[in-house]
């Protein structure tokens, strides 16, 4: 971690220096999602619903994607999937 | 020889002042509730806005705090920004003050001086901003209606200047001003907008890794008002106690600018002293007794009395230096405070004069008078009196009475 | 009037290929249901678009110095001023492009804020600001508490629940006071368009929050948001518990167009359906906050939480338009 402005150096009137992208939550979960990519029909359900916005669409892919960086294990994506393809496990990716 | 040609003689009440001054510096939205003594500010100002003469956007907020959080918006999207308040009003946008200082923002506010409740009193004291010193606000306070105008005309400049970026709080002493005709010189229309120029924006560097222009824009995209936690409010902070260094500084330069435009200065535009270079009793005064303590002084002088007086103009950012130099030769000094500080042995003007002196070379005795709470008026005879106790004290060497209330039925 | 009977038409892959306006990198809860929220509604903009808020839970999660998570404008000043300071923003903006000084586009406003920038603290300059007619989308993201200072009764806590103000005692079981029905104060300003919403029904959600930006005037949405953390309930059926509180009645779903209220089809497959209304046990049962109702001593007031769900969806219906 980079060493803490001076007063003199940071913007006035706290504008915020640096994006959320730098800032991975994914160490905060004890359960992790683990797919059964044979089960995903692609519905986005899990895409729609993720509150942390972990789980993207890469059309240029044609696949969801899972980033484990900031996935925090609430298991919402494996609660709402219709076809059961999520589950939560204790083991780390 | 002043710049200005087309100066113009009016006559207007303070409030009327105000209102002509905020109306010819392009002010782009006005937020604001009213209370007794501002309301004619913000009728003045409606009815600018009513007949087209201004291209403000005027909203009529639901409460005052609603008021300057439109303020600080609309200022933090670009636009320059104009409130007035009192009292009461000023006190329920207590927590907004912090605010817009905080985020920075160069609002005008001009504050019609009143008494807090309770009891309820609408008239004429300074305990409303003297609560609010420290918020972060500069805090200019006038003598008469010419420099209520003059001084909001120059608050924009001083604001908005990019080492400042800051908000500023004019006072004029309700009903005393507020409500009194006085003749006012006005500058012309295309003078005064001359002189406040457009909004400069400082550039901010935002998370996007950009150095852009300070609003909200979507071009642009920038957080305002984070939350900041225990490893960076204080950096903050100190940031907006350099602005107030730099405030000093500006507020100096704006008054001599305004003068070589207008003919019009106060003092060096923190501190007016009058016939005090050799005055060896003084007092300090803050708002429109400093007038009449001028006709006072003048009478003494005739008596062959060695008194002075010294206007404090700029009570935030307090002027260390301008203080000390201008008092530098008093022996007794009497400062007025029309407002109290519950507890505090003494008022708010008393306690900052009283420690500015503490490290200076000479000692003077300096005495505190509250005076004038809930809009009591303060007679000649009275004030003259004040300067009595001072010779008195000279003769003696003793300070009898350190905290006298003038006017109270004891 | 703006007419706001145009639908938005959207597929699930063009909301998901959008770019998130509201990021990754947030500190709120695992299962945060008003995270999903945000996330959601900002899938819904159409064009340069700014952000005011007010103090809570989405507010500091998303904006702890030096990381933001908003990737547009984005203002927070105080806790009651989110429709005052869009009340600022909007008028700079119509003077500034006016004096040349703003780019002469349309630029969206949307106030957010959570319950107790709304029902409480918020109502004041929300009202305000409503009566004046300023051009902004106020949402609200209602976890139905002080969450962010922990879980403290909000006007929009429900009866019944356990808060830290209304903790489940001897003698007082958790909050004794109803919801404020704050849609239904919001609809009596004569507003253009107030609807409800639940994250569930994802795309009802985008499409209310379309149709209030539409609008050319102030316009409010009323969104269900549910905080595992306050509830006590598990983060994983956050989703299921905005999915519970439409099926049992507890928050339906309607927007009004002019003053005109129709059901929206989840809450709409209800009316129709008598039969498939759930009991509100189903919806609270799970919730650790209810978790004291289900006891002899207080079945009371699980009967008066039905007795008054149903009143209220009764009395729903009977202001309900057909389409």
């Amino acid at each position: 971690m980079s060493r803490e402005k001076s007063w003199k150096e940071i913007a006035p009137a706290g504008v915020c220096s640096k994006s959320s992208v730098g800032f991975m939550t994914g160490d905060w979960k004890t359960y992790t999602p683990v797919r059964d990519l044979e089960k995903c029909t692609l519905c986005l359900t899990c895409v729609m619903f993720c509150p942390d916005g972990a789980i993207r669409w890469r059309p240029d892919l044609g696949k969801i994607e899972f980033d484990y960086e900031f996935c925090k294990g609430c298991g919402i994506c494996a609660n709402e999937c219709p076809t059961k393809a999520i589950k939560m496990s204790l083991e780390q990716e | 020889m002043t710049k200005a040609m087309n100066q113009q003689r009016t006559a207007l009440n303070g409030d009327e002042a105000v209102a002509y001054a905020a109306k010819q510096s392009d002010v782009d939205v006005v937020a604001a509730f009213p209370i007794t003594p501002q309301t004619i500010i913000v009728e003045k100002f409606s009815e600018y806005v009513a007949n087209g003469e201004v291209q403000t956007e005027f909203v009529c907020t639901e409460s005052e705090h609603s008021a300057l959080a439109a303020c600080l918006a609309a200022s933090a999207t670009g636009a320059r920004t104009f409130t007035a308040s009192a009292s009461a009003g000023l006190a329920l946008m207590h927590e907004m003050l912090f605010v817009a200082s905080g985020c920075r923002a160069p609002i005008v506010m001009a504050i019609a001086n009143r008494a807090l409740s309770a009891p309820l009193n609408i008239h004429g004291d300074q305990s409303d901003s003297m609560a609010e010193r420290d918020s972060g606000w500069v805090q200019i306070y006038v003598e008469n209606a010419q420099e209520a105008y003059d001084s909001i005309i120059q608050a924009f400049r001083i604001a908005e200047d990019v080492g400042v970026s800051l908000p500023v709080i004019v006072g004029l002493d309700g009903f005393t001003l507020s409500h009194t005709l006085e003749n006012v010189t006005v500058l012309s229309d295309d003078d005064a907008l001359k002189f406040v120029g457009t909004r400069q924006l400082p550039n901010v560097l935002t998370h996007e890794g950009k150095s852009v222009p300070f609003k909200l824009d979507p071009e642009n995209p920038m957080t305002m008002g984070p939350i900041a936690l225990t490893n960076y409010y204080f950096e903050f902070k100190r940031q907006q106690e350099e602005a107030m260094k730099n405030a000093l500084e500006m507020i100096q330069k704006v008054n001599v600018e305004y003068a070589e435009l207008t003919g019009r200065s106060y003092g060096n535009g923190l501190v007016e002293p009058y016939r005090l270079e050799d005055a060896e009793v003084a007092v300090v005064c803050v708002g429109s007794t400093s007038g009449t303590l001028k006709t006072i002084v003048d009478a003494l002088r005739q008596d062959g009395v060695k008194a002075g007086l010294l206007r404090l103009r700029t009570f935030r950012p307090l002027p260390v230096e301008a203080l000390r130099s201008a008092l530098q030769n008093v022996k007794a000094l009497a400062v007025m405070d029309k407002s109290m500080s519950f507890g505090g042995n003494g008022g708010a003007v008393y306690h900052e004069v009283r420690h500015v002196l503490y490290d200076a070379e000479a000692h003077p005795a300096v005495v505190n008078y509250i005076y004038g709470l809930g809009g009591r008026d303060s007679s000649p005879r009275e004030l003259r009196r004040v300067y009595e106790d001072l010779l008195r004290i000279l003769k003696s060497g003793r300070v009898e009475k350190q905290i006298t209330y003038l006017g109270l039925r004891e | 009037m703006t007419n706001v009977s145009q639908e938005w038409k959207f597929t699930s892959k063009e909301i998901a290929e959008k770019p998130d306006l509201f990021l990754s990198g947030h500190r709120a809860c695992a299962g945060c249901g008003p995270a999903t929220v945000l996330r959601l509604i900002m899938k819904a903009t159409r064009g340069p678009t700014i952000v005011t808020e007010a103090t809570g839970c989405m507010e500091v999660v998303s904006s702890i110095y030096p990381y933001t998570s908003w990737a547009l404008p984005w203002l927070h000043t105080a806790f009651e001023t989110a429709a005052a300071n869009a009340s600022g923003i909007e008028a700079a903006l119509k003077v500034m492009r006016k004096k040349g000084r703003a780019k002469d586009e349309h630029v969206d406003i949307i106030a957010l804020a959570g319950d107790g920038g709304t029902y409480d603290i918020g109502l004041q300059a929300l009202s305000g600001a409503v009566e004046r007619g300023h051009d902004f989308l106020f949402v609200l993201y209602d976890n139905e508490g002080y969450m962010n200072t922990g879980i403290q009764r909000s006007g929009g806590t429900p009866m019944g629940a356990a808060t830290t103000t209304t903790p489940a005692g001897k003698v007082i079981p958790g909050k004794v006071e109803a919801k404020k029905p704050i849609a239904e104060i919001m609809l009596a300003h004569d507003m253009e368009y107030v609807a409800t919403a639940s994250a569930y029904y994802w795309r009802d959600l985008l499409t209310k929050v379309r149709k209030g930006l539409e609008v050319e005037g102030p316009a409010f949405l009323h969104v269900f948001a549910p905080c595992p953390r306050g509830w006590r309930s598990d983060p994983a059926k956050t989703l299921e518990y905005s999915k519970l509180a439409v099926e049992s009645c507890v928050f339906p779903v309607w927007e009004a167009v002019n003053g005109k209220r129709t059901l929206s089809t989840p809450s709409k497959l209800i009316a129709l359906a008598p039969k498939k209304k759930k009991p509100v046990d189903e919806y609270l049962e799970g919730q650790g906050r209810f978790r004291h109702l289900f006891t002899p001593q207080n079945k009371h007031v699980l009967d008066e939480i039905q007795r008054l769900t149903d009143e209220r969806w009764e009395r729903l219906l009977e202001k309900c338009v057909e389409p």
